[in-house]
């Protein structure tokens, strides 16, 4: 249904107004009057306007001093002047003061139709444009960030504060806690974002094909370079680009992304042009780049540039309150996205949920879920549909030492009894990791 | 039936054959019965003298008084008719009002330095007179090219209407009024 266009009248000439009211009645447009800028100021602040006639000369205050006024409040309404003494100054002063147009009367009554429509047409197209903004806004919300605990509303007011900055962002946490989402809360909550958020999976690529992915090649630079191609950077130009894993990208291409960081320019592999692109620089992983640092892998002035903001997101163990909102939420997504009625969690499901280490984070809970909800017999997920193992699958008082036994059983198994893995997860050194397989004699199955 | 009387007013400069022809043309158009008058009346009164044209507002308020009762009255002038803050109107009608003014004084060709074609001003009259009549039982304008209910600013935009109500607004004119069109 078209929009109906609602226009304000203000002038002090009881004819003027009644001679505007009736032409826009009659042209199929919401019309209220009013007869000096105090009515009408009152009128605006209570009521939305999508055009604004009025006329200079009033007793009191004038027409001037009330659009400067609307502006200072609605700074995007249309107002138009009217005057039946124009002048060249008083033209300027209401243009500069941000009118929409100044118009002298009487009007051709063609000029006051022509006028009217393309104010009308403004005003349609800012409101889609404001609607659609609002339809990409409400698309990529950060809907997906669930927890109201402590520790993960920390992270979401880091979110927030950082998001209105251009500050370049480390975000690190475990595999499966939501780096990637924080990335898009960030970009999505920011200036930059009606342009694009670029994501780069740097694990995933060889370090020419990173290269070539980063930078863009130009046509004939390498075997099967058939075309000129964008890199990533030239594509997050105005907008973010996510390095994801930033510590598994080489020495080398630590240097050339140093580079590009500090001067916002590159060239593509093969080609010989500068290119600049402003872009924002979020990057994520899982490894302790200070650590990295200190063993020499990563480039100390890499990570100094990169870690201007820094954002640890918890482990799902250390938030388990958040765990029943997290439950409901993987529930109502893959219950809506199979198109099945939503089911329910049994209680004892719920409870061992809260108690399991969840070593795969939200990830593993997500995918327990899902998993829940295929095999489950769409009424209510039992503790027997939830892949939990052995680990909460105990019952009765263990001690603390049967306890131990069992975790560091589950972990070896878990890393395939690679002793220096597990012995990392279990956070103590292979020595004592050797002593307690003895101690609890454990073998390997 | 639109309405059971319109009242058709000459308020000076109309020959009596045209007012006969216009209100059997009003007939026909809108199946209403239609009267026709053709009165005395000083128009100095309404004559702005820095614009040199007649104040349609004033002269609105002026039939309003002088013919009281529930018909629809449209007054038909010879003279440049404008409203404060138009340069002219053609015609002019309070929505869902009583009264409707509508003026010749632009409808000549002889006004654009044209030779006079009767037959072509004759079918202007009826549709100025069908539009502001339009606006008296309710109607708004209307988009479609060929409705009478088009806004005309200029002459030549009435000549690329029909005279007759679209479809859509016929069927406004049956809920507003109640009755079959």
């Amino acid at each position: 249904m078209a929009m109906k266009v609602s226009i304000l009248i203000v002038d002090d000439e009881d004819s003027v107004r009644d001679s505007l009211y009736n032409w826009f009645i009659e042209d199929g447009y919401d019309v209220e009057c009013a007869e000096n800028a105090s009515k009408a100021l009152s009128l605006i602040e209570a009521n939305h306007y999508h055009i604004i006639l009025a006329d200079i000369k009033m007793p009191g205050m004038d027409g001037l001093e009330m659009l400067r006024r609307i502006k200072a409040v609605k700074a995007d309404a249309i107002v138009i002047m009217m005057t039946a003494f124009a002048t060249v100054n008083t033209a300027v002063q209401a243009l500069k003061d941000g009118a929409y147009d100044y118009v002298t009367k009487p009007f051709d009554p063609d000029d006051l139709s022509h006028l009217i429509r393309n104010a009308s047409k403004q005003v349609v197209l800012s409101t889609e444009n404001a609607q659609l903004k609002e339809r990409v806004t409400k698309l990529e919300n950060v809907d997906d960030l669930i927890g109201n605990s402590p520790a993960m509303q920390k992270v979401l007011s880091e979110v927030e504060s950082v998001a209105q900055s251009s500050s370049s962002v480390i975000i690190t946490g475990e595999s499966g806690t939501g780096k990637e989402l924080i990335a898009r809360a960030i970009h999505f909550n920011s200036p930059r974002k009606f342009f694009p958020l670029v994501s780069v999976h740097c694990g995933a690529l060889s370090e020419s094909l990173l290269e070539s992915e980063l930078f863009g090649h130009e046509k004939g630079a390498f075997t099967g370079a058939m075309y000129n191609r964008k890199g990533r950077f030239e594509m997050a130009d105005n907008g973010t680009i996510f390095l994801d894993e930033i510590a598994t990208i080489s020495m080398k291409m630590q240097v050339e992304l140093l580079r590009v960081l500090e001067s916002k320019c590159f060239m593509r592999v093969g080609g010989n042009k500068e290119i600049e692109s402003d872009f924002r620089v979020i990057c994520a992983t899982n490894r302790d780049l200070k650590k990295m640092v200190e063993n020499g892998t990563f480039r100390e002035d890499l990570y100094y540039r990169l870690n201007v903001v820094n954002i640890t997101i918890p482990p799902l163990r250390e938030r388990v309150e958040d765990i029943p909102l997290l439950v409901e939420y993987f529930i109502r997504k893959y219950c809506e996205s199979m198109s099945r009625d939503l089911v329910k969690i049994e209680k004892a499901a719920l409870a061992r949920l809260e108690e399991f280490e969840f070593p795969g984070n939200v990830r593993e809970l997500e995918n327990m879920i899902e998993r829940a909800i295929v095999i489950g017999n769409g009424k209510e997920i039992k503790l027997k549909d939830l892949p939990l193992g052995k680990q909460v699958a105990a019952t009765g008082i263990e001690s603390l030492d049967e306890n131990e036994k069992k975790h560091v059983a589950q972990i070896l198994d878990k890393y395939n009894w690679n002793i220096s893995k597990s012995a990392k997860a279990l956070k103590i050194d292979r020595v004592t990791l050797y002593n307690k397989i003895k101690k609890y004699k454990l073998r390997h199955p | 039936m639109l309405q059971p009387h319109i009242l058709l007013v000459s308020f000076g400069g109309f020959e009596k054959k045209l007012l006969q022809r216009l209100a059997e043309a009003l007939r026909i158009e809108t199946k209403a019965e239609v009267q026709v008058r053709d009165i005395y009346f000083d128009l100095n009164l309404f004559y702005d003298p820095t614009r040199r044209q007649y104040n349609g507002n004033e002269l609105m308020k002026e039939v309003d008084a002088l013919f009281p009762g529930n018909q629809k009255v449209i007054a038909l002038f010879n003279v440049d008719l404008f409203i404060p803050i138009l340069t002219y109107i053609f015609g002019q009608a309070m929505l869902n009002g009583r009264i409707g003014i509508v003026s010749a004084y632009r409808l000549g060709n002889e006004r654009y330095g044209l030779e006079p074609d009767p037959a072509l001003y004759f079918d202007r009259l009826v549709k100025e007179i069908m539009h502001e009549l339009g606006h008296m039982l309710g109607l708004i304008h209307c988009h479609s090219p060929l409705c009478v209910m088009r806004s005309s600013t200029y002459v030549e935009d009435i000549d690329q209407k029909h005279s007759a109500y679209c479809k859509n607004c016929l069927e406004m004119l049956s809920e507003n009024t109640g009755h079959k069109t």
